[in-house]
């Protein structure tokens, strides 16, 4: 066991350091236009994609470096590595896995350009937590699939440039598993219709979800990912990506910092909030709950350096997170009192109704993805080896 | 992320990994309390007087257990705390009845704070078994800082003359060898550790019944004990921040043991709910029962990560080490409390008789929480490091 880093590694931090002081302007300094210029920076540097391989236009670094580039990014509130979260985190390492020389040429340096925008087509109206059992259909037609059907709970479908879709192409075989294939469809494509589905969030800041809809659309042979009937494999490599990584975690303890500062300024039964046991109990929690996610990230990240890494050690973080997300966020109006309620709409809102908005935002990241009971399933059944049900 | 690109130009990298050593000493400890200390011998130990088994004891030393930690001039195996986990883990999921925790404790006050002299006295004995030590700082009013010790020691000649009841003692009466801190002057921080030695005059230990019947917990009582000039630790008056630190490395153990113990309940748990019929299929099917085991393991394995940071902590990061180990204990604390309930009521009714093993975790719980600090302490603690 040896959380020391290398002497290469430490030159790399330092190397990371160095630039950002040189590069990066505060957070009060930085001018519209700044992101754009920034990504094309970075992009520069091979970090957008740091991990990738070289062939790709990836920076072929170590998960070791790319954990350490995070770490410092984060660490300088630097905004994201690149523009596209869904292509970088789920659809280019599955292009990259099972995708074509040629698709790999198209999409990734796409992606690593912040000019993509993916969006993923995995739910359907009737098929949630049980994807396997999705429905919407494509049928060979000569050099093409015709889809129909309907994926729901879209994330940014609504301004999306590519959807990676996931589609039934055959109702035969052993097991629902099987005809299921996946497809890279251009958005504009004839035949999609995208309806934004209004949500309780009340606000614009939070994450918008989508029905889209496809009504005949022609999908060209050579936009299936891998082949006919390996969609399945595929939702699994990609689910699994999703989920690793040390981006929650920092996030969290952010958002742990910026609940501290709120209960610095707020006050219970006439007393400095601070002052209260429970309250500062509460705070404890959260930040071993937080090292205990960073720590068990690193324990992930260590089993995939020896390729041993269990496909549901991924589900124990996203159980963190989704407690954290929700209880954090519900403390906040805690502290607010009787001024909670307010939203920003108004001048007696706290903060201009942040805090309103993280309370009522949560759902999106805590039901996407796999909902915390099917996480519990995964880790029951693949960790624990109880029964299926 | 993606595999191809990952794996190249890894050296001994950070690594939250055994190392081939320790994964040996882990199966040699296991070996060793299968064959030897099954389920049926704990029961056996906890009835008597004692509470271990003299001739294990002698094995461990034997095998170098003893003395992990101590170095080998001393007659240790001068391991690592990262090692010590290994092995407490195992320990603790067996429910192994022995001085171990006390006595490695011991030996890590006396190699953290003794002279040469001090150390070649006594290290050598606690390494081979024939003296066991334990720590002896808290006091009835169960408070973790310099406060919390108020027992007196008085100055006459070169000696020093210590009045007063230490108690929350871990196995107090197998111990021949007392790490005790008393207090030395009036300003709170003007504490001091000796040595005391079960012989000397004045000094008696018991120890009281416990829900953890194979733990010993007790007092330990010192009327007029006189201590020589060469049994005090490091420098008079100045002991608390060598006081924290055996708190530290107190509450590190303790959650190793605990993890051990409460891994071993999760493993009973889940292997009754797939024995278990009911309605015609086994009730780990059910997700009533499925997702608190589910949880559980998030707790165990979230638990963990925190313990073996902490344990590297000690070994290489000390400024790390409050923070490690205290969220490392609260969590850990509350985790088992919660495995050892859910765990009996998962056996249903079985789970309340005697005869199953579960009951004999929960009580085990009972012991771990509040020992080197509960969860609310550390919670806290957390709290006042941030300067909040």
């Amino acid at each position: 066991m040896d959380f020391n880093l290398t002497p290469e590694e430490e030159a790399f931090r330092a190397e990371v350091r160095q630039f950002l002081d040189e590069n990066l302007p505060s957070p009060e300094e930085r001018e519209p236009g700044f992101i754009l210029d920034w990504w094309r920076k970075i992009r520069a540097k091979r970090w957008i994609g740091f991990a990738w391989p070289k062939e790709v236009t990836g920076g072929g670094a170590t998960l070791m470096e790319q954990f350490i580039l995070k770490e410092e990014m984060f660490n300088a509130s630097a905004p994201m590595l690149g523009s596209d979260y869904t292509g970088l985190h789920w659809v280019g390492p599955a292009i990259i896995q099972f995708g074509s020389e040629a698709q790999k040429a198209q999409y990734i340096p796409e992606i690593l350009d912040s000019r993509s925008i993916w969006c993923t087509g995995y739910s359907e109206p009737d098929v949630g937590s049980d994807l396997a059992s999705l429905q919407c259909k494509a049928v060979r037609d000569g050099d093409a699939y015709v889809v129909n059907g309907q994926k729901i709970w879209t994330s940014l479908a609504h301004v999306a440039k590519q959807i990676f879709l996931m589609v039934r192409t055959s109702s035969e075989g052993e097991s629902k598993f099987e005809g299921i294939t996946c497809l890279l469809v251009p958005m504009d494509t004839p035949g999609i219709e995208v309806r934004p589905i209004k949500n309780m969030s009340m606000s614009g800041m939070a994450d918008l979800l989508n029905q889209v809809f496809f009504t005949d659309v022609r999908v060209p042979l050579e936009y299936r990912l891998g082949a006919q009937g390996q969609g399945w494999e595929i939702i699994c490599s990609a689910l699994q990506s999703e989920r690793s990584g040390i981006t929650e975690v920092n996030r969290h303890a952010a958002a742990l910092e910026d609940l501290i500062g709120l209960a610095r300024r707020a006050r219970r039964n006439g007393k400095p909030a601070l002052e209260d046991a429970e309250l500062r109990r509460t705070f404890g929690g959260f930040e071993a709950r937080i090292e205990a996610m960073r720590l068990n990230g690193m324990r992930a990240l260590t089993s995939q350096l020896k390729g041993e890494l269990h496909e549901s050690q991924a589900s124990i973080n996203k159980l963190h997170n989704c407690d954290l997300l929700v209880e954090m966020s519900d403390l906040a109006l805690e502290l607010l009192g009787s001024a909670a309620p307010y939203t920003g709409d108004s001048e007696v809102a706290v903060d201009a109704g942040r805090w309103q908005i993280g309370a009522l935002a949560w759902p999106a990241t805590v039901i996407g993805g796999g909902t915390p009971n099917v996480q519990r399933n995964i880790i029951a059944e693949r960790m624990l080896g109880l029964p299926k049900d | 992320m993606v595999g191809s690109a990952s794996a190249s130009g890894q050296g001994d990298a950070m690594n939250f990994g055994f190392t081939e050593e320790q994964e040996l000493l882990r199966r040699e400890v296991r070996k060793l309390l299968d064959e030897q200390c099954p389920m049926a011998e704990v029961r056996r130990l906890r009835e008597t007087r004692e509470g271990y088994s003299p001739e294990l004891w002698k094995q461990l030393a034997e095998l170098g257990w003893l003395g992990l930690v101590i170095p080998e001039a001393h007659g240790g195996a001068e391991l690592e705390w990262i090692d010590l986990v290994v092995l407490l883990e195992e320990t603790g999921r067996s429910l192994f009845p022995s001085p171990l925790i006390s006595n490695t404790l011991a030996a890590a006050a006396i190699l953290d704070t003794g002279s040469e002299a001090q150390q070649t006295a006594w290290l050598p004995a606690l390494a081979d078994g024939s003296c066991i030590g334990t720590l002896a700082l808290t006091e009835a009013d169960d408070v973790l800082a310099p406060v919390g010790i108020q027992l007196r020691g008085r100055r006459d000649g070169n000696d020093w003359v210590l009045g007063g009841e230490k108690c929350f003692v871990t196995d107090p009466e197998a111990a021949g060898l007392f790490v005790v801190a008393f207090r030395t002057g009036d300003a709170p921080e003007d504490l001091t550790l000796a040595l005391v030695e079960r012989d000397a005059l004045g000094v008696s230990a018991r120890s009281f019944p416990m829900m953890d019947q194979t733990k010993r917990l007790g007092n330990l009582s010192l009327a007029e004990v006189r201590v020589s000039g060469d049994a005090i630790l490091g420098e008079p008056g100045r002991a608390w921040p060598a006081i924290a630190r055996q708190l530290d490395r107190g509450a590190l153990a303790v959650t190793a043991e605990l993890l051990g113990s409460a891994r071993a309940a999760l493993d009973l748990t889940v292997q009754y709910a797939k024995d278990r019929i009911q309605f015609g299929s086994p009730i780990g099917r059910f997700q009533g029962v499925k997702h608190p085991l589910a949880e559980m393991h998030v707790a165990v394995e979230s638990a963990r990560s925190l313990l073996f940071y902490a344990a590297w902590a000690l070994d290489q990061s000390p400024e790390d080490v409050p923070r490690a180990v205290s969220r490392a204990k609260a969590y850990a604390s509350e985790a088992f409390v919660r495995v050892g309930i859910d765990g009996i009521q998962l056996h249903g009714t079985l789970g309340y008789t005697e005869e199953q093993d579960i009951q004999l975790y929960l009580k085990r719980s009972k012991w771990a929480r509040p020992l080197f600090g509960d969860s609310d302490y550390h919670y806290e603690r957390l709290i006042s490091l941030r300067g909040l």
